[in-house]
């Protein structure tokens, strides 16, 4: 009896009965237009689902990031460009909503910092070479030569 | 009873690892043999005290005893023994002992390790022991994974059911292996910085000490990412495998710095020369570690992986992060001014060489560290609120990392001290040539036209031939006879093919990620039976669905054939949905069609249209050399474990020198 309960609960949620957590979301109309589409599919993978943790909305199952793909795609239809559509987003929902943060004064860091980081490295690097160049090794001393002779007797033996 | 046993096995650890941190630092500053002797003893006792403790977790865990708070929150009776079992290291108190177990094993290693001069080594195991302390007391006060439950629960409240999966049961192992064997070079590279003398034969010895914990390590830990990444990628259910989350970006992080160790510890080990350099990136590569268990279970950062979050205990781990990392790097600010010599070197040279590649792995790791945290530092600082995501390290990290794979090939045909940077171009003209006919090729042939990916493939191509390139020159492959090249191939040391095979792995992983990123092919449909849906090269026809039992959750089935479009080549695949009545809830079970180096990726929705007529809503990926994302960072693992089976580099090889 129990048994033919879970099943019957299974089958409910197996069937999409399980909205009540959150409403099932409607199906994903792709755009008829092919070009458009691909755009949309673009844009899905750089916008973020905002009720998720770290998902585009191109790969969240969440019912929000269902209503955010219909209304990218409607804006598309409408004849709105790329730009456009990111910033009426970001309006809308604040920078958090695309995954590429925005370059202004409090992004810099973030945008150049890597670069800054290797031509700095790049520079000292440089400097110290030109000061440093190794000079010729001093030719060995006769010990030394006679050591070396005997270690590389050694390692031949060895191998 | 036995449960108890473990608890109390758990605090002796905690005893014995402090005596081993206590006997050891005595030892050291008495040189007493005896004191260091019994430091050592501690620490192989400390291992074996959280290893059979670590054992009754999985006990209570395998026999489902619901009395044990953990068990009762992580796993149930219907779970397969392999999940039940891994259900010890699925939760956060389980995973601690994990770490502790892997801490205290690796100190254990290093106490038993010959070779090593007796004030480095007695420091180090002393620094271990402080290490293992801290964390062991972590786990006792705060994370108590045996803690009873006055009710006994009838039946356990199971564990996440995407976590019932092959690759992640084994994930965690592999993953902690390599964060925390890190912790062994954390503990060298502090005693070095005790014990070290400048312009002493110490350094070059030293990073022939170091290489094989960092070896060791780095290649678990790639094992553990690429596992990860796998998982993700067929268990998630969205057909991507690396989504520059902040959790993902978290393991990151020490492999990054990790590499960059590695490939240091060469020089200082030949060369004696970037002493300070080697030892600032182990200390490095083990905080990273240590950040990354505190982000990931600290609920700082938002993330799709984000794991036992409590941040009560995020606070503990921040502290034992600043107390180490702290004091760590205190050290080394006093003590690196004294660390500078060792043997000069031109700007052109295998040192030169390895100096760039430490430039560029180091700055990739801080572009990761800054991607991460950046979001964390702006909204404390200014309230603004931002995403960092793929876009943003398309942009920084990906450009960072291809100048460094431009320069890789040339670095292992440089000579040391001073190199002819024309030899090596004349040497590397088949890689150029090979690279250059590959990106030509897959602009022409892929669709869409993708200037950058094929540029890609050129990289990819670029880094094996090299690879390879470098391997024939050794072993004068074409300019001497047969005979002659095989006699030198044999001669070769391991180390030299485990190199050449993580480099040439690397170019595996490079044109998978390039072509799987740039040229993958995506289709949703609600189809009903009979019905079927193309992406790229392929279409999918939906045959059945039904309900199929698994051993705890039912699943819808679906039946589908995959075809090329023009209908030939026809194998089937399944793809579920499963629902888990213990907890409630429903996961996706990915049908893969392996198609040589392609996949075929399939994902059943929900359930649509009137019950007379009813339809599925059905996503197919075609994701083009996926095979190669997962077989490169394989190849790049089993090229580090070559390496540390190399004689030269076994502990105490050094020290015997006589002829075998």
């Amino acid at each position: 009896m129990r048994r033919a309960l879970t099943i019957i609960a299974a089958l409910i949620v197996l069937s999409g009965g399980a909205a009540v957590a959150e409403p099932a979301a409607a199906p994903d109309q792709p755009l008829a237009d092919a070009g458009q589409e691909t755009r949309a599919q673009a844009l899905f993978e750089g916008i973020r689902c905002v009720v998720c943790q770290h998902e585009a909305i191109a790969d969240s199952p969440a019912g929000v990031a269902a209503d955010m793909r219909r209304l990218v795609r409607e804006e598309i239809a409408a004849g709105r460009s790329d730009t456009q559509i990111r910033a009426g987003l970001v309006e809308r929902y604040g920078d958090y909503v695309l995954f590429k943060p925005p370059v202004r004064i409090g992004t810099w860091l973030l945008w150049f910092g890597p670069f800054l980081l290797v031509t700095a490295a790049g520079l000292v690097l440089l400097l110290r070479g030109r000061k440093g160049a190794p000079a010729e090794a001093a030719p060995l001393s006769a010990d030394e030569e006679r050591r070396l002779a005997q270690r590389l007797a050694d390692d031949d033996a060895a191998s | 009873m036995i449960v108890e046993t473990g608890a109390y096995l758990l605090a002796l650890a905690l005893a014995l690892s402090l005596a081993q941190a206590a006997l050891s630092a005595a030892g050291r500053a008495r040189l007493s043999p005896v004191l260091a002797g019994a430091g050592q003893g501690a620490s192989i006792g400390s291992a074996v005290a959280v290893f059979v403790s670590f054992l009754t977790l999985v006990w209570a865990f395998a026999a489902s005893d619901f009395s044990v708070a953990n068990v009762a929150a992580n796993s149930h009776t219907d779970k397969p023994m392999l999940y039940k079992v891994a259900a010890a290291w699925g939760s956060h108190e389980g995973s601690l002992l994990l770490w502790c177990l892997v801490m205290t094993g690796f100190g254990a290693a290093l106490a038993r390790a010959r070779g090593l001069p007796f004030r480095l080594k007695t420091s180090a195991v002393a620094v271990q022991g402080g290490l293992s302390a801290l964390f062991l007391a972590f786990a006792v006060f705060t994370s108590n994974p045996f803690a009873r439950l006055d009710q006994v629960p009838a039946q356990g409240a199971s564990l996440n059911p995407l976590l019932q999966d092959p690759a992640l049961a084994l994930h965690p192992p592999m993953l902690y292996a390599g964060y925390v064997g890190f912790s062994v070079c954390f503990s060298l590279a502090v005693a070095a910085l005790i014990e070290g003398r400048a312009n002493a034969p110490f350094w070059p010895a030293w990073g022939r000490w170091v290489r094989p914990w960092a070896l060791a390590s780095w290649a678990l830990l790639t094992v553990g990412i690429a596992l990860g990444a796998f998982w993700a990628y067929y268990e998630l259910g969205w057909g991507g495998w690396w989504f520059w989350d902040p959790v993902e970006n978290a393991s990151f992080m020490p492999w990054l710095a990790g590499a960059a160790l590695l490939h240091s510890a060469v020089v200082t080990e030949r060369r004696g020369a970037l002493a300070g350099w080697t030892v600032f990136l182990a200390l490095l590569a083990f905080t990273f570690s240590m950040l990354g268990a505190f982000l990931v279970r600290s609920g700082v950062l938002t993330s799709v992986h984000a794991f036992a979050v409590d941040p009560e205990r995020g606070v503990m781990l921040l502290a034992i992060l600043g107390l180490t990392a702290g004091l760590a790097f205190a050290l080394f600010a006093w003590r690196s001014p004294q660390l500078k010599g060792g043997g000069l070197f031109a700007p052109v040279s295998r040192e030169g060489a390895l100096v760039l590649n430490n430039l560029f792995l180091t700055a990739a790791a801080a572009t990761v560290l800054l991607g991460t945290l950046y979001p964390l530092i702006l909204e404390a600082a200014a309230g603004a609120t931002i995403s960092v995501g793929p876009p943003y390290f398309a942009a920084t990290f990906v450009p960072l990392m291809a100048a460094a794979f431009l320069i890789l090939p040339a670095g292992p045909l440089l000579a040391w001290k001073r190199a002819d940077a024309l030899g090596a171009a004349q040497r590397l003209w088949v890689a150029a040539a090979a690279a250059v006919v590959a990106g030509l090729l897959a602009f022409a042939l892929f669709e869409p036209k993708k200037a950058l990916s094929a540029a890609g493939v050129g990289l990819g191509v670029w880094l094996i031939v090299g690879a390879l390139v470098e391997v024939s020159e050794r072993v004068r492959l074409f300019r001497a006879p047969v005979g002659e090249s095989l006699r030198r191939a044999k001669g070769l040391p391991l180390a030299a093919w485990g190199m050449t095979l993580a480099h040439a792995g690397l170019g595996v992983f490079v044109l998978g990620a390039v072509v799987e990123t740039g040229f993958k092919a995506e289709a949703a449909r609600t189809i009903a039976v009979g019905e079927s849906l193309s992406a790229g090269p392929y279409s999918a026809r939906l045959d059945a669905v039904r309900i199929a039992e698994g051993p705890n959750y039912l699943a819808e089935q679906a039946i589908l054939t995959v075809t090329t479009r023009d209908g030939r080549a026809a194998r089937q695949v399944k793809a579920e949905r499963r629902f888990f009545p213990a907890g409630g809830q429903t996961t996706t079970e990915v049908g893969l069609d392996f198609r040589g180096v392609d996949d075929v990726y399939l994902t059943l929705g929900e359930r649509r249209g009137e019950s007379a007529r009813p339809a599925w809503a059905v996503r197919m990926y075609f994701n083009p050399w996926a095979r190669l994302i997962f077989l490169g960072p394989m190849l790049m693992a089993l090229g580090g474990l070559l390496s540390l089976l190399d004689r030269r580099l076994r502990l105490g090889a050094g020290a015997r020198r006589r002829p075998v």
